[in-house]
């Protein structure tokens, strides 16, 4: 498995199938999987945290999204992530969205 | 060799109603480079005669029973390319190295793509070759104009070839050529004519071929660089909503950011976004990354060896239907800086 692709956990997602042993392999820095993990998992939640939504580790490869009301949704991949956070924040996840996009400039 | 090359390729031949995709097949099926090729074929409309025609210069041809190849009858696709496997490692065919499927003149190119790469068996033993439009240099324009389904043809394509040009008058194909450049601007377009013998590497180049892929990458990063000629081609109709640019970034480009980027992009707005295809500078690795999405499907990121120039930026073509790319532009800028806040902005050149 890619380290440098990384995980939500599942597979067959393209952000994590760079399946072949030499890709990135002369990348100077030694990534693990759960580095990656870590990094995807900071990141994507100051995406999420727009929505009032917070992913985190559950069990096994799965992680679990938080919305703000205590609902919760299992996901494996970003791509699953994304359709339940549509589904717990009752809105539409953009990522053109300017108000996304300025919260994000702010930092 | 790279990761994907020993998977068996499959080439998806599209084109209008008409527009010469049977021709074609067959003058490419003589060349010897490319006689071990199963084809599949989706009749529409007459029965047989395409089958045929095919049938005289290949003896692995499956005929699907239904209509267009779209997203109801994917799954007729998944047994066809099972049977051919099954069929191939039984000896009860060929041995055949590469698969061309000949789609209706009405279908979707996109659920082909999808049930190439959503299938898991399929997916072991398949990968996505070149998707080849053919456009008739006559009625091209006219049909673009009118069918959404020729521009979304157009729109997808790895390679336009314009057929019919010993019918067609300069002006004519000239018109085409701009339309054509502003709808899919990352294409090679190449000109035949009836009877033209093509040569193999029109199937054979592709991102993930080991020989082929850097004659295919020139191509679309030398049609990326073409300007803007055809900007005002094709002012309605449904070419209108459809078009294409790249983005360039100086900066190198942090991977988890973009895929979580890509990732929802595609997710609100996959169906507007017919194909991205691009090369990326990814911090932290000497290497490009190669990426290739045909709407919500996005093919596994390809590592190249080398960079095929001293250019060493990210480039990234998108085609698109009712997006602009100054919004894009600035989105992928955002969610680069979430990995990097204090980095100067990675903005598209």
């Amino acid at each position: 498995m890619c380290a440098l692709c990384g995980v939500l956990g599942g597979r067959g997602h393209w952000t994590e199938s760079a399946a072949a042993p030499e890709v990135f392999a002369s990348r100077t820095e030694q990534h693990t999987r759960a580095r990656e993990r870590q990094a995807r998992t900071r990141l994507v939640n100051q995406v999420l945290g727009h929505y009032g939504l917070k992913l985190g580790d559950w069990s096994g490869g799965a992680q679990v999204l938080r919305g703000r009301t205590g609902r919760t949704a299992l996901v494996n991949n970003l791509s699953e992530m994304w359709a339940a956070a549509d589904d717990l924040s009752r809105g539409d996840c953009d990522p053109l969205d300017p108000n996304l996009l300025q919260r994000l400039e702010r930092g | 060799m790279g990761e994907f090359s020993q998977q068996t390729p499959i080439n998806i031949i599209t084109g209008f109603l008409g527009s010469g995709k049977t021709t074609l097949l067959k003058g490419l099926l003589g060349a010897p480079d490319l006689a071990d090729t199963a084809v599949l074929i989706n009749e529409f409309g007459a029965v047989g005669l395409d089958h045929e025609l095919v049938q005289n210069v290949t003896e692995s041809t499956l005929l699907l029973d239904n209509g267009c190849l779209c997203c109801a009858i994917r799954g007729d696709l998944q047994g066809a390319l099972r049977d051919l496997l099954s069929q191939r490692q039984s000896g009860q065919v060929p041995y055949f190295k590469r698969v061309a499927i000949e789609t209706s003149g009405l279908a979707d190119p996109a659920p082909i793509a999808y049930t190439l790469l959503a299938e898991p068996v399929l997916q072991h033993h398949f990968r996505l070759g070149g998707i080849i439009t053919t456009v008739d240099a006559v009625n091209g324009t006219a049909q673009l104009q009118r069918f959404p389904e020729s521009v979304k043809q157009v729109a997808m394509a790895d390679r336009l070839i314009v057929t019919k040009t010993d019918l067609a008058e300069p002006e004519q194909i000239n018109a085409l050529h701009s339309s054509l450049r502003r709808l899919n601007k990352s294409a090679q377009i190449v000109e035949v004519a009836e009877g033209d013998i093509q040569p193999a590497a029109l199937l054979t180049d592709d991102m993930y071929d080991d020989e082929g892929r850097s004659r295919e990458i020139e191509h679309w990063l030398a049609a990326n660089s073409g300007g803007e000629s055809g900007e005002a081609a094709l002012v309605h109709d449904h070419a209108d909503h459809i078009h294409s640019f790249a983005l360039t970034y100086p900066a190198p480009l942090d991977w988890t950011a973009f895929g979580i980027w890509m990732s929802m992009l595609l997710h609100r707005h996959g169906d507007n976004v017919l194909r991205i295809k691009g090369l990326l500078n990814v911090a932290g690795v000497p290497t490009p990354v190669l990426i290739n999405g045909v709407q919500h499907i996005v093919h596994p990121p390809s590592h190249l060896p080398d960079w095929p120039s001293g250019n060493r930026q990210s480039r990234i073509i998108f085609i698109v239907r009712d997006m602009e790319q100054a919004t894009i532009e600035a989105s992928l800028t955002a969610f680069n800086k979430l990995a990097n806040p204090d980095a100067a902005p990675g903005r598209a050149a």
